[in-house]
């Protein structure tokens, strides 16, 4: 397989397992896919299915036992801990189910917080989380603490965190997991726009098939492999 | 990597969430740094206690004895065989700068008659200079002159204990004793000194001019000799240069050849006092160490604490991780927190220490020290505690893996 120019995510015979006592687990059995800029896609299967830990992976959040996993042309899959922290930082914006937003720390904050790791100057931080705090429509909240925000505040506010530092890629995990419907299609609706007007690519994880079809794109992992990888024109 | 003020900023904000547990867990290192400042003050103040009373003995004296008589082998100690005289005497305190002043000493005992009284002490025939150089005063009366050395006049000074014994309620002043039958008239009465280290009563005894004690009580085998001297030096860092210029001038009149050893022996009342000192300088060290103990104890606790904070808030470290979070930038943020527990702590130790040393000065009459080195030291020494105790839990939470801290309930 070649290198092609636009391909922001590229990984080969992909592998993690995970020993337990004596046996071993393959969550990820030798995946290879790539994923271009600017792509919306979804990845579902059922528990097991190996969905996270390659979220996990192309997340940078850990390591593949072997394959290799180009990312914007790098490999990272062998980076140290402190590299892959970086690159985390300047490329990837997590969204997750739960939030995870820091408690009693205003929104504003919450939004500057990967900026407080990299060095951006106090006026940058606050520039930078102030505009990511307008895009998902929480800029009347920017005091507010997570705990006196909604479900779908919450998760906005996670989002504006993702953008704040204009990484390449979102990763989001089941992010409306724990939203009701009409929340949920909000959200859905920010990743929608965000894809098409500020061209971030979107990785998403979910169990929903009708929060699954948003992304143009859809692959199913079963068993630590992909069974099949389509593309879509529902949008 | 985050800035320390950012850091500081998140600190803080986790120490406020938990007001209780800080306050608790400063006040471990509040009571051990407390304890440090205010045991180091009284140590140091007992130091200085010590060598006060040493210094007001006099501890810038030295003593000059004659040379030790051999009888047919047997030595027979400092002073036995009279090689000082008074023009020794004169000669030192004329020729060496580092003195201050001298006095001669020939002494001996010998019964004292008042009346119908009697009583036997120690007679030292003296010279004024020896009120001087022992800081004694005279309670009553007044003292003798050079006159009186000068032409061996039978005047005398009483001890507290010979004036008590001999005169009672009576003023001894003006009045006539007889010392080995030789009448003496009372000039003073000398203030109360109490008695030595070695429990010897220093107001027994009485006092006469040198030449009277010379002519009249103890006669000397060759007249104007004297058994020892009392020289002052001018302070404490001219002992030892008076006792080279005492030792040299004295090689010099006695005409002692390069390799012949000296006809006189030259003592300081220092080495008693260092001795003194160390004593004092121990105890400070052992009150020190104990309250170090409680100090330690102190960073226990916020080692404890740390830790829990680490397990409570592995979410939050969990999502610093996963937006790019260094391993140090999370080492940081927690040794961060536990210096800051421990240097407020330690500021409001010192802050009760001081406060506390003064209070005991006042009440226990010790010249208690609060040092501007001790309150460095326990302030070094809390941050140090901060950081010692704080690494493991911060080492701790920088290695957790981002990946479950996120899922961590």
């Amino acid at each position: 397989m070649e290198n092609h120019a636009s391909a922001l995510i590229q990984v080969r015979n992909l592998t993690r397992t995970y020993s337990l006592g004596e046996t071993s687990i393959h969550a990820l059995d030798t995946i290879s896919l790539s994923i271009d800029k600017g792509e919306f896609v979804s990845i579902m299967g059922p528990s097991g299915s190996g969905k996270s830990t390659f979220m996990n992976i192309v997340g940078c959040l850990d390591t593949p036992t072997s394959g290799s996993y180009f990312l914007e042309g790098v490999d990272v899959s062998r980076l140290r801990r402190d590299e892959l922290a970086e690159i985390r930082n300047k490329k990837i914006g997590f969204v997750f189910q739960g939030f995870n937003l820091l408690p009693r720390t205003p929104a504003i904050e919450n939004v500057e917080l990967p900026m407080l790791y990299n060095g951006t100057s106090a006026r940058e931080r606050r520039e930078k989380a102030l505009e990511a705090l307008r895009i998902v429509g929480l800029d009347d909240r920017i005091d507010h603490h997570p705990n006196q925000l909604s479900g779908g505040q919450q998760q906005r506010l996670a989002i504006a965190r993702a953008i704040s530092n204009s990484p390449s890629i979102i990763m989001a995990d089941e992010p409306t997991g724990n939203l009701d419907t009409k929340t949920s299609a909000e959200i859905m609706e920010l990743f929608v726009r965000l894809n098409a007007e500020s061209h971030i690519t979107m990785v998403l994880v979910t169990h929903e098939p009708d929060i699954a079809a948003h992304a143009r794109r859809l692959i199913r992992f079963l068993d630590g492999e992909i069974i099949s990888d389509e593309r879509n024109n529902v949008t | 990597m985050i800035s320390v003020p950012n850091t500081l900023k998140i600190s803080l904000r986790a120490l406020r969430v938990n007001k209780m547990r800080s306050s608790l867990t400063m006040l471990g290192i509040v009571i051990g740094v407390a304890a440090v400042i205010a045991m180091l003050a009284i140590g140091s103040g007992a130091r200085q206690r010590v060598s006060d009373e040493i210094a007001s003995m006099g501890s810038n004296l030295i003593i000059v004895f004659s040379g030790s008589t051999s009888s047919g082998g047997a030595r027979m100690g400092s002073g036995t065989d009279p090689t000082l005289s008074m023009d020794d005497v004169e000669a030192i305190r004329r020729e060496c700068p580092a003195v201050e002043d001298v006095a001669a000493i020939h002494s001996g005992s010998a019964q004292v008659i008042y009346g119908n009284q009697n009583w036997s002490t120690g007679i030292m025939g003296t010279m004024p200079s020896i009120l001087q150089i022992n800081a004694w005063e005279v309670a009553e009366g007044k003292p003798f002159t050079p006159q009186d050395v000068k032409y061996a006049t039978k005047v005398c000074m009483l001890g507290k204990t010979v004036a008590d014994e001999l005169f009672g309620a009576l003023d001894p002043v003006g009045k006539i004793v007889r010392i080995k039958k030789v009448p003496f008239r009372v000039l003073g009465v000398l203030g109360k000194k109490g008695q030595t280290m070695t429990g010897q009563d220093q107001d027994d005894v009485v006092y006469v001019p040198i030449t009277t004690a010379q002519k009249k009580l103890f006669g000397t085998a060759i007249p104007g000799m004297i058994r020892f001297m009392m020289v002052k030096a001018r302070s404490v860092d001219d002992l030892d240069p008076a006792q080279q210029q005492i030792t040299d001038l004295l090689r010099q009149r006695h005409r002692i050849g390069p390799d012949q050893d000296d006809d006189f022996t030259v003592k300081n009342l220092t080495q008693m006092m260092q001795v003194a000192v160390k004593l004092a300088d121990i105890m400070t060290l052992l009150l020190g160490a104990i309250a170090s103990i409680s100090l330690l104890v102190g960073g226990i606790g916020i080692m404890n604490i740390m830790l829990v904070s680490v397990t409570e808030r592995t979410r939050e470290i969990g999502i610093r991780i996963a937006v790019g979070a260094k391993t140090w930038d999370i080492r940081l943020q927690f040794i961060i927190e536990a210096v800051t527990l421990s240097l407020i702590g330690g500021s409001l130790g010192i802050f009760i220490g001081q406060t506390g040393s003064i209070l005991v000065a006042r009440f226990a009459n010790l010249p208690i020290i609060v040092s501007p080195l001790s309150i460095m030291l326990a302030f070094g020494f809390s941050a140090g505690v901060g950081i010692f105790f704080g690494f493991y839990p911060a080492y701790k939470a920088s290695l957790l893996n981002p990946i479950d801290a996120l899922r961590y309930e």
